[in-house]
């Protein structure tokens, strides 16, 4: 990477809404149907069919708006985006030119310790295209016409990121937020979203942007990383070479993990946008806004900054809780049970669970467990009915069972032994078998003392108690 | 004695009511007179005689078990071939739709239907409802019942036809810039282009969306209003469509001030229409009517903006005739562009394609401002002083083509003379007004003229009632023997 450079970036991410209907018909909005089983004479575009707008994608949109603080046009219309393709059955999309829903916003994104703001130019609303198949066993090409009409939102980025780490944090905010107002399944492996990445770079402290190219089909999180460097490195080199960056629109291709020219400025297409007769001018009134707006629920930056205030937690983790609604969610059902320390309950989602969930390539919605096992087991900890050490086996089996964790203990015998006299045994037999720890101990290696208590838990199988345990081996090495 | 096809719809719907006919005779008095006079008039491009057979047996099996009929219950209804048929081939007049047959019904052809209204088939027209002649068809030019070596108006050339040589006793039409009125006008019968809302518009095939309106067709003014009564009012399919109705009309004309505006009696109308339309306002002034002077400055630039407007929506709503889906599919053997170009090039007449071209033109990149914007503006004019002028009358008078039914053949080598025939009626669209147009006399050859009222939005009882005035003082409207 050329140091000298600065990457510039804005993307462009449509997301389809979970709206029960299509955009302009009463077609069922659903993924992965069979093909063209959920179409009709309006989403297909046959003569004389007519477009009515579902004011469910209105509401979404204006929940979108408000949540990236967005202003609201309340008076705005429909425009049709002229083009021919196989899966545009109208050989036009109805999207909005001049008037979006939504403008002039922003985003607060967490890259590293850093908040950043993120300048959102425009939210709009348009309908979906069809899919083409090209399969290699037909000499052709097929349409499945289910996805036209599918509502989608398209919110545009001002130029304002700086690295593909930046890029990727902003769009995992965005789907985190779409999820949050439960508008869209923000799906990017279904595509339910998606992505054009617009790519520049300049030296730095320049103050002009330099030529942009526009990456289409830009398809996951880890794709528009890729992308993002790869057009970067590659414009670089051609400005080394002494080149010039030509304005353009390419293909990604992360399988090759390279971008494709599809067609440069000179062969732009001219869309001839127009006001959509068939839809007159719609109206959102102030009290609707007004009333969207409170209707949002708390968003993961509210979240955080109240996680950092309310509990005392660092920033990192009230964003790594607050950036997956599954577990802010399932994170504030355990705090309002009570009973324990919020950042313990925290520790244990973005430790153990976390890191079982990411052995394992699952979610949390696809364990057993459950907030109230969690605060349960917690709180045995606390009393020391059960060791650290132990809770990590019943958290094992909470996860994949339905058992609370008092059953678990009892069952497996995990209840942990403060007594002292049951464990003398223990402490020196552990004391006998390693001589040369405890020789290393008296000549003032004291930290020995952790390994000794860590062979005494492994000889009680978790069991005892190690607070215990520890004073029990500092109390006999004194003896001997 | 009439005969059974010579009868007006209303006074078919009394006769049947009174059990003095069947519906199934009404049916095969109009198929009858179709297979007279269809080798004349060329009015239809399909005929469902079978389909009308069975409806009409319905109707009278209703009639036998007593059950109460709805106004257009066994009255034959003729449709437009750009209004979407169930089951019936809609062709626009096109090879693109030659054999498009829908699987939906247009929302007025719901409401036919549940009236029990009778279907006996679909009329020839411009193609895609593009031009003034019904000489733009793919499959034949339609004739004058007056006078078969002249055209009978367009686009709704068939719809006219099939009324005024008394195939049918009414039909559906539709106008974008003139194409109910211009025929009504050219073959001596009644025509009404709703104000723009009135009557949905799911399942006419756009020609320009923001333009478009289905009308009806009658040999009487009753007539007219029986079946625009069926059709208005709001449709949820159609975001455009508005809340209308239509109660009973009665004549009347006393005290109302009719506005003449003198923009549209100039030097490019023909000496016998405004003889005629002067002479009608003269009767009207006779049964009570005021007469005012108006002025509508604008109007020059109508045909223009117009021609715009309508031409640059027309453009992005056939750019769905792609070969791909249905309709007429060029070389599949190619690439898709080739696909795209046969298609088009071949499945379009001439008049389509020039019109596509030029909206095509309006629309784009640096002259999107230039034209189509300025075009707008120009339509918010037109419309605001039609306004301005309703402060000071109750509706216009103005003629509705600028001369009687022209030869076949005589304007199609050139189009913009054909533009020039629009130049009292496209300005009623840019309003999104309603304009009726009925017989005011005959001119030289013995062809109809037709006088046109405009009114302000949903005045279409307004208009109905004084056209029925004029109707009842001129003793009824001729109608031609064939």
């Amino acid at each position: 990477m050329n140091n000298n450079f600065e990457t510039v970036i804005g993307l462009e991410v449509h997301a389809e809404l979970n709206t029960k209907t299509k955009i302009f018909c009463s077609c069922e909005n659903r993924f992965g149907a069979e093909v063209n089983s959920l179409c009709c004479p309006v989403c297909m575009g046959y003569p004389g069919t007519l477009p009515v707008l579902n004011q469910q994608v209105v509401e979404s949109a204006v929940k979108m708006g408000h949540a990236l603080n967005c202003t609201i046009n309340g008076v705005t219309k429909q425009d049709r985006k002229n083009y021919f393709y196989p899966d545009l059955p109208k050989a036009y999309q109805i999207s909005q030119f001049d008037v979006p829903l939504c403008e002039n916003g922003y985003l607060d994104i967490l890259v590293g310790d850093e908040t950043k703001r993120i300048g959102v130019t425009r939210i709009h609303i348009e309908e979906d295209a069809g899919k083409l198949i090209h399969d290699d066993s037909f000499d052709g090409t097929l349409c499945d016409y289910n996805r036209c009409g599918v509502p989608l939102i398209e919110i545009v980025s001002e130029p304002d990121l700086r690295s593909a780490e930046e890029a990727k944090a902003y769009l995992e905010t965005i789907t985190t937020i779409l999820l949050y107002l439960g508008i869209s399944d923000a799906k990017m492996q279904e595509g339910s979203v998606r992505c054009d990445v617009n790519v520049s770079v300049r030296p730095h402290g320049a103050t002009e942007f330099g030529t942009r190219c526009e990456m289409k089909n830009v398809n996951s999180f880890g794709a528009v990383y890729r992308a993002i460097l790869y057009e970067a490195e590659r414009q670089m080199e051609v400005i080394a070479a002494g080149g010039t960056i030509r304005q353009e629109t390419r293909r990604w291709d992360d399988a090759k993990n390279k971008s494709i020219l599809m067609r440069s400025k000179e062969d732009a297409q001219d869309y001839r946008y127009f006001p959509d007769p068939d839809l007159l001018t719609f109206i959102v009134s102030d009290e609707k806004i007004s009333a969207l707006k409170a209707s949002l629920p708390e968003l993961p930056t509210e979240k955080t900054l109240r996680y950092v205030k309310d509990y005392n937690m660092q920033k990192v983790d009230a964003q790594l809780l607050s950036v997956s609604k599954a577990r802010a969610d399932f994170f504030d059902s355990a705090v309002e049970l009570g009973g324990c320390e919020p950042k313990t309950v925290a520790n244990w989602l973005l430790g153990d669970i976390a890191r079982i969930l990411n052995d394992r390539r699952i979610e949390l919605s696809d364990t057993a467990l459950t907030p109230q096992h969690l605060v349960e087991m917690i709180q045995m900890i606390d009393k020391g009915t059960i060791s650290n050490t132990a809770a990590k086996t019943v958290l094992e089996e909470m996860m994949a069972t339905d058992k609370a964790p008092q059953q678990i203990v009892e069952e497996k015998g995990l209840a942990q032994i403060n007594d002292s006299s049951a464990l003398v045994a223990i402490v020196e037999k552990v004391l006998a078998d390693n001589p040369k720890a405890v020789e290393d101990y008296k000549s003032g290696k004291t930290n020995v003392a952790g390994f000794l208590v860590g062979q005494c838990m492994k000889a009680s199988r978790g069991q005892g108690n190690p607070a215990t345990l520890r004073d029990m081996v500092l109390a006999a090495i004194e003896k001997l | 004695m009439k005969k059974l096809y010579e009868h007006s719809a209303t006074e078919l719907a009394a006769m049947l009511r009174a059990k003095e006919v069947s519906a199934v005779e009404i049916t095969k008095a109009t198929l009858g007179r179709m297979e007279e006079v269809e080798s004349k008039v060329d009015a239809f491009l399909t005929v469902t005689a079978e389909q009308a057979l069975q409806q009409a047996q319905q109707v009278d099996e209703t009639i036998a078990a007593g059950k109460p009929l709805a106004p257009l219950a066994g009255i034959p209804v003729a449709i437009k071939d750009n209004i979407c048929t169930k089951g019936v081939r809609s062709t626009c007049a096109s090879r693109m739709l030659e054999n498009f047959v829908p699987h939906y019904n247009a929302t007025v052809m719901e409401k036919l239907a549940a009236q029990g209204a009778v279907l006996p088939g679909k009329l020839n027209m411009d193609e895609f409802a593009m031009g003034g002649s019904c000489e733009n068809s793919y499959f034949k030019p339609t004739k004058n019942p007056w006078d078969t070596t002249r055209v009978p108006g367009g686009s709704s050339g068939g719809s006219a036809a099939s009324v005024a040589s008394c195939e049918v006793p009414l039909a559906l039409g539709s106008d974008t810039g003139g194409s109910i009125r211009c025929p009504a006008s050219f073959c001596g019968i009644v025509g009404l282009k709703p104000t723009y809302g009135a009557v949905s518009r799911y399942g006419l095939v756009a020609f320009a969306s923001s333009l478009d309106q289905i009308g009806p067709f009658g040999r009487t003014v009753d007539d007219v209003a029986l079946l625009y009564r069926a059709i208005c009012g709001r449709d949820p399919k159609d975001a455009t469509s508005r809340e209308a109705a239509l109660g009973e009309i009665e004549a009347k004309v006393k005290g109302l001030r009719l506005g003449v505006p003198k923009e549209y009696f100039g030097d490019g109308i023909s000496a016998e229409v405004k003889t005629a339309v002067y002479g009608a306002i003269e009767t009207l002034k006779g049964l009570g009517a005021d007469v005012v002077e108006i002025s509508l400055p604008s109007t020059d630039y109508a045909l223009a903006a117009y021609y715009i407007i309508s031409s640059a929506e027309a453009s992005s709503n056939l750019a769905r005739y792609d070969g791909v889906k249905y309709g007429f599919s060029g070389r599949r053997d190619g690439t898709l562009n080739d696909l795209y170009l046969s298609t088009r090039s071949e499945g379009f007449g001439a008049e389509v394609k020039r019109r596509i071209m030029l909206g095509t033109h309006v629309l784009s990149s640096g002259y999107y401002d230039a034209y189509y914007k300025r075009a707008k503006l120009l339509q918010n004019v037109i419309a605001k002083e039609f306004t301005d002028a309703f402060a000071s009358c109750d509706l216009i008078v103005t003629p509705v083509n600028p001369t009687t039914a022209f030869k076949l053949g005589e304007k199609v080598s050139d189009p913009v003379q054909m533009y020039a025939t629009d130049i009292c009626t496209v300005t009623v669209n840019i309003a999104g007004l309603p304009g009726l147009s009925l017989p005011c006399g005959m001119g030289e050859g013995g062809l109809p003229i037709g006088m046109q009222l405009i009114g302000p939005k949903f005045s279409e009882a307004r208009l109905l009632s004084v056209a029925k005035s004029y109707e009842t003082a001129v003793g009824g409207f001729a109608v031609k023997e064939m």
